[in-house]
């Protein structure tokens, strides 16, 4: 291959060191300015269950925790999530924190496709982490920028709020 | 009515257990494996350079610079595909004079709507490849465009496909009973013109194709999210001249499909012959823009309808003109012209009447093509014929549940045959009509609308009743020469530690069949369900089928695995009667273990039958052949579909000041036949009632002037979110189908088929005391105050 220009070259080339705390790991990459952090964890780390679903944070699918609160990884650069701690669903899976709450859509099959379900939990966790006792009526309101178009969201809303019941009973929150 | 109580109703059988998926656990975990996950060696990925224009000739096509840059590995035209790839067209024999221009992967000198897929780039990586797309240079020259319904139809417009005489794909008319006649001695007539929008299935993944031709095997392994990956297998062998073994399809984790992932698709085609070219696995996944511009859209419908009723009420005629707009060609291997077909065929299908006369006509138009997608037809067959029925009930002074029950087809009536041609082998609409009266406390609902009515608060009550075509056999596809299957085949296996393996043709969209088909394999064998694995979705490995689409998973697919689990268990008794010197007909299994069919008495594990057939068949009489692996094929025969029924309900709210509809409640009462698993039925209603719903009130692709969408993104263009849809309440009635042992039907499309109907419906009861009407669907807030005359 001959002839391509000196300016091309240099943009595909341009990367940038950025390091985060994924999932209690510190992990370095190099990423193109322009990619934004859902492709760095989808592509780079291979965290692949974080979606995206419509690039413009009007789904939800997308969502991880940065610092404790649930993120659009696709409204995020990469370079812009440098320094902070990410906790994907593989990282909220593995040490337990949202283990109750995937047993219960699990019981309740508040999933079909699964393509929603990762960012649906962030989202419900996070709610749960603010407020004890919604009603359905607040965890359909909390849950008003997460898409599914399998379930109609009823048996997500059960699931919720069956978690929800349980955590207040047994004291956990 | 109820199903009779057959050995599938035994205490403890999985068939009619709520049980979970076995396979959700993984996709809660973050563990889904779907094809834009999917990453392989040497992999490179393609970009498409879309057409701005909604017609225009293409003069030239300039790839210089985009070939130079670093990364890009090949740039790729519709001549260059051309010569790898056959042309298919969209049309099927027995739709008799359909017509649809042949089509390639990317055009060679015209393109027919805005953002159809012109150029191809591979690269690198995504971000270099869409680099590249903006380095190239396309030269148009407009041509005159037809966008809307009326402008394709009228005399001189101008052809979107040059050299045909006019914009009709396919016209079609039914004729029966004394239609004029009925009309002309009519005690009352009512008549309405209605409009559906176009909408779009917009799954949350996207479509996404993973092509790897190996040149060296002569094998093309594609991993496509897809329905149906047998007719992909099929058709990428033909239209790129490979043998048929040497094609793999394998369709994994998909995240949503709602039959718009099984149809052909440009770019897709574009993708396997990429790889052909370059010898490397070639990945493709649509953003959401070209998700909008691209995949098919639905529905799109303009009917003029009207009925005739005696003077008590009775209906005695329906006449129908269905105008559908299809985009510039017929969908490919599906055709385009099967939605309207069903509505033709689907309108009235509840009532008694005789008297029918349609007429369809499908129209190419510079958009985007329409095809198949969730409840194909019935949400405009039911919308049309149940506002109709709540007209005249208006009219006569009837209740909307006192007319339809004095007009629907006795449930002991049956076997019935439609005007239309389609035969019911037992439905229940009586049953259910009653159950709904019940279920949303009609008569409360109806007094509390009274009471807020005097207080300015518009409440609105809606029914809708509805027949869903399921199981449908060769009659579908196959007799107008596609090769779609309408059967299904399964291989069940006792593996050597007596567990049970079951690779099956029809495939997971997380709807529960491989939940549903462990349900049947360990009922009908006798061991418990996590002893049975199923597998699916790979052409390589499972048995060539159907699959899954038109709500035949449950009904083909599950007897399939019925039929074959019962011959591998009679395998495996005759081997246990050898060992325990019994006759076959005296054992039994179950919970893993060959019992005393009589006494049910323990007398040894199906483990134990596996360690001597696998290891120690030397302590078998001599002679003996082991079968413990069963491949088993099942085609539906008897009635041509297997017909379900059902009936819909809702409350909702009109804010006449705003236009803005609140829902409140939404009821349905469904007949699938014998129910596998209630909680994933239920499911499956709750899911598409509210796909029904976001059509109802949200839903719609808007074009401009020129053929442009103008709202091809997920802030433009509204689904159904959490916060407006309403909590759904479901009650089943059961009538098996008799042309099965299983006796299950479909249930995928009954929520979508009467949901919009149901909403159309209230928001005219609602809006009735202020002189308003609707028969635009979706209904938005602009056009309830257009309707009120505020706007």
């Amino acid at each position: 291959m001959s002839g391509f220009g000196e300016a091309h070259l240099e943009d595909a080339d341009e990367t940038v060191r950025v390091r985060f705390v994924v999932n209690d790991r510190k992990v370095a990459c190099e990423v193109a300015p322009r990619e934004t952090l859902v492709d760095c964890l989808r592509n780079e780390l291979e965290l692949t269950g974080t979606h995206a679903g419509c690039e413009m944070g009007a789904c939800g699918a997308c969502l991880v925790q940065i610092d404790g609160r649930a993120v659009h990884s696709c409204l995020m650069l990469a370079v812009q999530a440098d320094g902070a701690r990410i906790n994907t669903i593989e990282g909220l899976t593995e040490n337990g924190a949202i283990a109750d709450l995937q047993a219960e859509f699990h019981r309740r099959n508040a999933l079909q496709c699964g393509f929603c379900t990762p960012g649906m939990l962030i989202n419900a966790h996070e709610l749960l982490s603010q407020m004890a006792q919604p009603s359905r009526e607040q965890i359909r309101d909390a849950l008003s920028g997460n898409y599914c178009r399998c379930t109609g969201y009823e048996a997500i809303v059960d699931a919720i709020d069956t978690v929800a019941k349980a955590r207040s009973a047994g004291g956990t929150t | 009515m109820s199903a009779p109580l057959t050995s599938l109703d035994r205490p403890n059988s999985y068939i009619g257990r709520s049980v979970p998926r076995p396979n959700a656990k993984r996709l809660l975990a973050g563990r889904g494996r779907y094809v834009s996950d999917l990453r392989l060696p040497r992999m490179l990925h393609a970009a498409f350079l879309r057409s701005p224009h909604a017609h225009a000739k293409i003069l030239s096509i300039n790839t210089d610079e985009a070939r130079a840059l670093e990364g890009v590995h090949l740039v790729a035209t519709g001549a260059d595909l051309a010569k790898i790839c056959t042309p298919w067209t969209g049309t099927l024999d027995h739709f008799k004079g359909m017509t649809s221009a042949p089509q390639l992967p990317l055009p060679l000198d015209r393109v027919v709507w805005a953002g159809q897929a012109v150029v191809a780039v591979v690269a690198e990586n995504r971000a270099i490849a869409e680099d590249a797309l903006e380095l190239i240079e396309v030269d148009y020259e407009d041509l005159p465009i037809v966008v809307d319904i009326d402008g394709a139809r009228e005399a001189g417009s101008p052809p979107v496909n040059p050299g045909s005489a006019s914009n009709v794909c396919f016209r079609s008319q039914l004729d029966n009973g004394t239609v004029d006649d009925a009309f002309a001695h009519a005690a009352h007539v009512v008549e309405e013109e209605f409009s559906f929008g176009r909408h779009t299935a917009v799954t949350l993944e996207p479509r996404a194709i993973v092509a790897d031709y190996d040149p060296a095997a002569g094998m093309l392994t594609v991993h496509h999210g897809t329905q149906t990956p047998y007719q992909f297998q099929d058709l990428y062998s033909r239209h790129y001249g490979i043998p048929e073994a040497r094609v793999r399809v394998i369709a994994t984790d998909i995240g949503g499909s709602f039959g718009m992932k099984l149809h052909v698709y440009h770019e897709d085609m574009a993708v396997v012959g990429l790889s052909i070219l370059l010898g490397r696995p070639v990945k493709y996944v649509a953003d959401r823009i070209e998700s909008f511009v691209s995949d098919i859209h639905a529905r799109d419908h303009r009917v003029r309808a009207r009925m005739a009723l005696d003077a008590k009420g009775e209906i005695l005629a329906m006449d129908v003109l269905d105008l559908t707009a299809i985009g510039a060609f017929s969908t490919y291997p599906r055709t385009s012209v099967v939605e309207g077909n069903q509505v033709i065929r689907l309108i009235g299908a509840p009532y008694r009447f005789r008297n029918y006369r349609a007429t369809l006509e499908v129209i190419f138009q510079n958009k985007v093509q329409t095809s198949q997608y969730r409840a194909v037809g019935h949400p405009i067959a039911c919308a049309v014929t149940e506002r109709l029925v709540d007209m005249a009930a208006s009219k006569l002074g009837l209740d909307p549940f006192a007319i339809r029950a004095q007009n629907v087809i006795a449930d002991d009536a049956y076997p019935q045959t439609s005007p239309t041609g389609y035969r019911f082998e037992a439905l229940s609409h009586q049953a259910c009509l009653n159950r709904l009266h019940e279920l949303m406390n009609y008569e409360g609902l109806r007094a509390e609308q009274v009471d807020l009515r005097k207080r300015g608060v518009y409440r609105g009550i809606g029914i809708a009743t509805f027949v869903e075509i399921t199981n449908p056999s060769p009659a579908f596809y196959g007799v107008g020469g596609a090769r779609i299957s309408s059967q299904d085949g399964a291989i069940v296996s006792l593996t050597p530690s007596g567990e049970v393996r079951c690779l099956i043709s029809v495939t997971e969209q997380g709807q529960g069949t491989e939940a549903i088909i462990s349900q049947i394999v360990a009922d009908q064998l006798g061991l418990a369900q996590e002893h049975v694995k199923v597998i699916t979705g790979d052409t390589e490995v499972t048995p060539h089928g159907g699959a899954t689409w038109a709500c035949r998973g449950a009904g083909i697919g599950g007897e399939t695995a019925l039929q074959a689990t019962r011959a591998l268990k009679r395998n495996i008794l005759e081997i246990a009667a050898l060992i325990l010197q019994e006759q076959p007909s005296a054992l039994d299994i179950i919970d893993g273990d060959v019992v005393d069919a009589g006494t049910r008495n323990q007398r040894m594990p199906i483990a134990e039958i596996a360690r001597i057939a696998y290891f120690r068949s030397d302590t078998l009489p001599p002679g003996t052949q082991a079968q413990l692996t069963v491949s088993h094929h099942f085609a539906p025969q008897g009635y041509p579909f297997a017909f379900t029924n059902g009936i819909q309900g809702c409350s909702l709210e009109v804010d006449v000041d705003t236009g803005l509809i609140k829902l409140l409640k939404h009821f349905i009462v469904e007949d699938c036949g014998r129910v596998i698993n209630p909680m994933l039925v239920d499911e499956q209603l709750r899911g598409g009632i509210v796909q029904g719903l976001g059509a109802a009130l949200f839903e719609e692709c808007r074009y401009s002037e020129t053929g442009q969408l103008m709202n091809g993104s997920l802030a433009d263009y509204l689904v159904p979110m959490p916060m407006e849809m309403p909590d759904i309440v479901i009650a089943h009635v059961e009538t098996p189908t008799a042309d099965t042992e299983l006796g299950a039907k479909g249930v995928g499309e009954a929520g979508t088929a009467a949901a919009s109907a149901c909403v159309l419906n209230a928001v005219n009861d609602a809006l009735a005391p202020l002189g308003a009407t609707i028969n635009s669907i979706p209904i938005t807030p602009a056009k309830v105050l257009k309707a009120l005359k505020r706007f």
